[in-house]
C-alpha cells in the first residue's frame, strides 16, 4: 500500500476523504517518509503535547465514551466535545472502521481493537517524540498536561518515581498537575525539586492563608528568535474532587482574573510573541476561560479525557485542544510565530496506535527495569471477562459495574457507590483480568473501602451533588468527573434539570427509596481519612472467587425523554430512549 | 454564627486585609467584641438577610454596579474558610470616598458576615477575608459612600459541596 502524506492528513480528519491503513503496512514503511506519521515542517515553533497518561507505561486498550452528554441548558447539546460514536464521525467526516474511526469513536470497539491493537505506551510515544525532535530540532517544545503520576500499580508503589523517570527520558519541558497532588505536598515538592527535569508551572495554586504563589506561574523561552510564553494551570478543583488533606496548605481555583494578569505580564513585561496555556482545567472550563481571558493563543488542555477535534476548537482568538488520555494521542502544533502574533498554524492529532509505531529501545528497557520488581505480582490472573470492560462513560462503565458488584457482595451491602473517575483502561471480551488490571482501575492513595449507612435523603443528596458537577450549566462548576457509579441503585435522570431535581424514581433493589430509611452502602475513595481494606484487595478477592465475570445487568439510569436525539449518546436504548 | 468563631475569623480577615492593602488606615468598627462602644449588634445578630440589610444599611434593595467587584471561588474548597475579595472602583478623596463595605451571605444563620469602614486615607476600598458558609449560597457586597450612595456587587453563588469523584 502506498501511504502518502495526503492519506495521513485524511486520517487525521484534516482533508475530506479517508483511506484504509493497515498497521502492518505502516510498520513496514516506518521512517521512510511515506508513513502516516510523516508531517511536513512548517513555521518556527513546534509544540508536542501529551496529557493524562495516567501512568500507563505500557500500551492499553482505550475506548472512547459511548455517553458524553451536553445539555441544551449548558448550550453544549451536540457541541464538541459532547459528541460520541457515529455522531462524532459524521460531524468530522470520518469513516467508521478506519484507524481514525477506531481512535475517535466507541463504535465496534472490540472488533477494531483486534484489528488495530492497543494504544499508547511510553516506548511508542518516545519513538514518535524523538522522530519529531530530530526533524524539527530546537523548534520543539514537549508539554505534559498532568495526571502522569497516577493510575497504575507501579506509579503508586514507587510513589510516582517510575513516571518521573519516563518523563525525564522523554525530555519533557513543562508539566502541570492534578492527581500528582494526591501523593501529598511534601512528595510533590520533593519530586519536582530533586527528580523531575521538566519545569512545573501553575498560576492557580496559592498558599493558605497568604495567597502567595506556590509554583512559578509561567516560563518564557526563546525559540527561533521568538519569545514563547507558557502559563501553567493545574486542576482547579484538586482539594474538592480529591481529599484536601493531601494539600492542606495549598489553595487552588480557576482564577481567570489572575490568568489575565499573567497573560498581560507575559505580553507587556516580557514581550512574549505567543502565549500558550498548559491546562488541566478540562474541556468545558477551558472553553469558558478562553471566552473571558484575552490574549491566549493556544490552550493545550487535558483532564476530561476528551478529544477536542480532530480539529482544534476556536473561542474568540484562542485555539483549544484536549489531548485524550492513557497515551492515546500525541498532539502536534506547528506554528509560524511572528513578531507579537501567531501568523499561522498546522495541527495534527497523532494516535499512538502501538502496532504502527516501533518501540524506542531506551524507553522499553527503562520500563522493563522499573516494572521488574513487581512483574510477578502484577501478572497474577484473577478471572476471565465475558464482557467488554471499560470505565469511561457518563454513567456506570462496565468495569465499574463489576467493581460495584464486588463491593456489594464482599461487604455484604444492599448497594454500592464507586467514584466517577475517567481513568481506568479497558479489557476485551475473553481476556484475563490480572492484578495489574485491578490496579489499573483502583490505584489511588486513598483506596480504603467503607460501609456507610445513608438515609434515603442522604443517598439522593450524594447523587444530586455529583450530577451537578457534570451537568451544571455554568462550566465553572464542572469538575470533570462522570456520574457516581452505583450498584443495585436504579433511578431516572434528567441532566437538563437543576440540582436536587435531576434524580427521580430512586430505588434500591427495585424498591422506592424512603427519605428516612437507612441503606447500607459500600464505597471507596472517601474524602476524609478513614480506616479500611484497600479496594484492590476486595476486588481481586471477588474476581478470584468468580473465575468468570460479566457486566450484566447494568445499573444504568433511565434518561428522561428530553435527552432523545442527544449527539452525546451513542446507544440510546441503554437508557430507555 | 457563634460569637467566638465569628470574632476569630474577623480577626483573621483584618490581618489579611492589612497585609494586602499595605498602607492605608483601617478602621474596622467590628474591632474586637460586642461590648465595644458602637458595635452594631443588631445588624450582626439579625437572622434573615432582609433584617441584616435593614439593620446595617437601612434598606433591602441596592442597585448592582460593576464598580463593586466581588471575587470568590465558584466552589468552596473549605466551607469553614471561603476566601472572598472585595474591590471597589471608586475615588477615595476627602469629598467622595467609600465609607463602608458590607458583606452578606444570604442564608447564613447571621447573614451579615462583615462590615469594613474606610477613610480617604485608606487609599483604596479593598479587602480580602475568609468567611464561613453552611451550604451553597449567594454572597453579595454592598458599598456605601460618605454621601450615602449605595451600590452592590453582583451576587455570586458559592457552592459548598460534598466533593469527590473528580476525573
Amino acid at each position: 500500500m502506498n501511504l502518502s502524506r495526503r492519506d495521513f492528513m485524511a486520517m487525521m480528519g484534516i482533508a475530506g476523504a479517508t483511506g484504509f491503513l493497515s498497521p502492518s503496512a505502516i510498520a513496514s514503511s516506518w521512517g521512510s517518509g511515506k508513513d502516516p506519521y510523516e508531517i511536513p515542517e512548517y513555521g518556527n515553533v513546534t509544540l508536542l503535547h501529551i496529557t493524562d497518561t495516567h501512568a500507563q507505561l505500557l500500551p492499553v486498550w482505550w475506548r472512547e465514551p459511548g455517553t458524553n452528554i451536553g445539555t441544551r441548558e449548558q448550550k453544549e447539546w451536540g457541541v464538541t466535545p459532547h459528541m460520541v460514536g457515529d455522531k462524532k464521525l459524521e460531524y468530522y467526516g470520518i469513516k467508521a472502521g478506519t484507524p481514525e474511526g477506531y481512535a475517535l469513536s466507541c463504535m465496534d470497539f472490540d472488533t477494531l481493537a483486534h484489528k488495530y491493537g492497543k494504544i499508547g505506551g511510553y516506548a511508542h510515544i518516545a519513538t514518535l517524540v524523538k522522530r519529531y525532535r530530530e526533524q524539527v530540532g530546537k523548534k520543539a517544545i514537549l508539554l505534559d498536561g498532568g495526571d502522569a503520576w497516577q493510575g497504575s500499580a507501579t506509579s503508586l508503589w514507587t510513589k510516582a518515581e517510575d513516571m518521573v523517570g519516563a518523563q525525564n527520558l522523554l525530555k519533557e519541558d513543562y508539566f502541570v498537575g492534578h492527581w500528582e497532588f494526591t501523593y501529598g505536598a511534601d512528595r510533590v515538592e520533593y519530586l519536582l525539586k530533586h527528580k523531575l527535569k521538566a519545569k512545573f508551572l501553575s498560576q492557580n495554586v496559592f498558599t493558605i492563608p497568604w495567597d502567595e504563589p506556590v509554583f512559578d506561574p509561567y516560563d518564557i523561552r526563546e525559540v527561533s528568535g521568538r519569545k514563547v510564553a507558557v502559563i501553567g494551570q493545574s486542576f482547579p478543583f484538586t482539594p474538592i474532587a480529591n481529599p484536601a488533606y493531601f494539600v492542606p496548605k495549598w489553595s487552588f481555583g480557576i482564577h481567570p482574573g489572575h490568568m489575565q494578569k499573567m497573560v498581560d505580564e507575559c505580553r507587556q513585561k516580557h514581550k512574549a510573541d505567543i502565549v500558550l496555556v498548559l491546562s488541566h482545567n478540562g474541556a468545558d472550563v477551558d472553553k469558558k476561560m478562553a471566552s473571558q481571558v484575552n490574549g491566549i493563543d493556544i490552550i493545550l488542555g487535558g483532564h476530561t479525557h476528551e478529544i477536542m477535534g480532530p480539529r482544534p476548537v476556536k473561542i474568540n482568538n484562542t485555539l483549544i485542544i484536549n489531548t485524550s488520555t492513557n497515551g492515546k494521542f500525541l498532539a502536534r502544533f506547528d506554528l509560524d510565530v511572528g513578531k507579537g502574533k501567531l501568523n499561522g498554524w498546522r495541527f495534527n492529532y497523532l494516535p499512538i496506535i502501538s502496532n504502527m509505531i516501533p518501540e524506542d529501545q531506551e524507553m522499553a528497557d527503562y520500563i522493563n527495569k522499573v516494572r521488574a520488581p513487581y512483574a510477578k505480582k502484577l501478572a497474577e490472573p484473577l478471572a476471565v471477562t465475558e464482557s467488554l470492560l471499560y470505565r469511561r462513560d457518563n454513567f456506570n462503565g462496565t468495569f465499574d459495574q463489576i467493581l460495584c458488584d464486588a463491593l456489594r457482595e464482599e461487604m455484604d451491602c444492599e448497594a454500592a457507590f464507586s467514584p466517577g473517575f475517567r481513568w481506568g483502561y479497558c479489557k476485551l471480551p475473553g481476556e484475563t483480568i490480572t492484578m495489574e488490571d485491578v490496579m489499573g482501575q483502583t490505584a489511588i492513595t486513598y483506596p480504603q473501602v467503607t460501609v456507610t449507612e445513608y438515609t434515603g435523603a442522604e443517598l439522593k443528596n450524594v447523587m444530586e451533588q455529583v450530577a451537578d458537577n457534570l451537568f451544571n450549566p455554568n462550566p465553572y462548576y464542572i469538575q470533570g468527573g462522570d456520574m457516581i457509579r452505583v450498584g443495585n441503585i436504579q433511578y431516572t435522570m434528567n441532566p437538563g434539570e437543576t440540582i436536587d431535581k435531576r434524580i427521580t424514581d430512586l430505588r434500591v433493589g427495585g424498591k422506592m427509596v424512603q427519605a428516612n430509611k437507612r441503606y447500607k452502602v459500600a464505597g471507596w475513595g472517601a474524602m476524609q481519612k478513614v480506616e479500611g481494606t484497600p479496594v484492590w484487595d476486595i476486588f481481586a478477592k471477588w474476581l478470584r472467587s468468580k473465575k468468570t465475570v460479566s457486566a450484566n445487568p447494568r445499573d444504568l439510569p433511565v434518561l428522561t425523554k428530553n435527552m432523545a436525539g442527544n449527539p452525546g449518546i451513542a446507544f440510546p436504548k441503554e437508557y430507555d430512549l | 454564627m457563634e460569637q467566638m468563631k465569628r470574632r476569630k475569623f474577623l480577626g483573621v480577615s483584618a490581618v489579611g486585609m492589612a497585609a494586602v492593602a499595605g498602607s492605608g488606615v483601617l478602621v474596622p468598627a467590628i474591632a474586637n467584641a460586642a461590648n465595644v462602644a458602637g458595635w452594631p449588634a443588631a445588624a450582626f445578630d439579625a437572622k434573615k438577610l432582609d433584617e441584616a440589610m435593614k439593620d446595617s444599611i437601612d434598606t433591602t434593595s441596592v442597585k448592582t454596579s460593576a464598580k463593586v467587584r466581588l471575587t470568590a471561588p465558584t466552589i468552596a474548597e473549605n466551607g469553614a474558610a471561603v476566601p472572598v475579595t472585595v474591590d471597589v472602583d471608586h475615588p477615595m478623596t476627602a469629598d467622595d470616598y467609600i465609607e463602608s463595605v458590607y458583606l452578606y451571605v444570604d442564608h447564613n444563620p447571621t447573614p451579615l458576615a462583615s462590615a469594613f469602614h474606610f477613610t480617604p486615607d485608606s487609599g483604596h476600598a479593598y479587602f480580602q477575608e475568609r468567611i464561613k458558609m453552611a451550604k451553597t449560597d449567594m454572597v453579595r457586597a454592598v458599598a456605601r459612600t460618605n454621601k450615602g450612595v449605595m451600590m452592590s456587587s453582583k451576587p455570586q453563588e458559592i457552592k459548598v459541596t460534598i466533593g469527590g469523584c473528580g476525573g
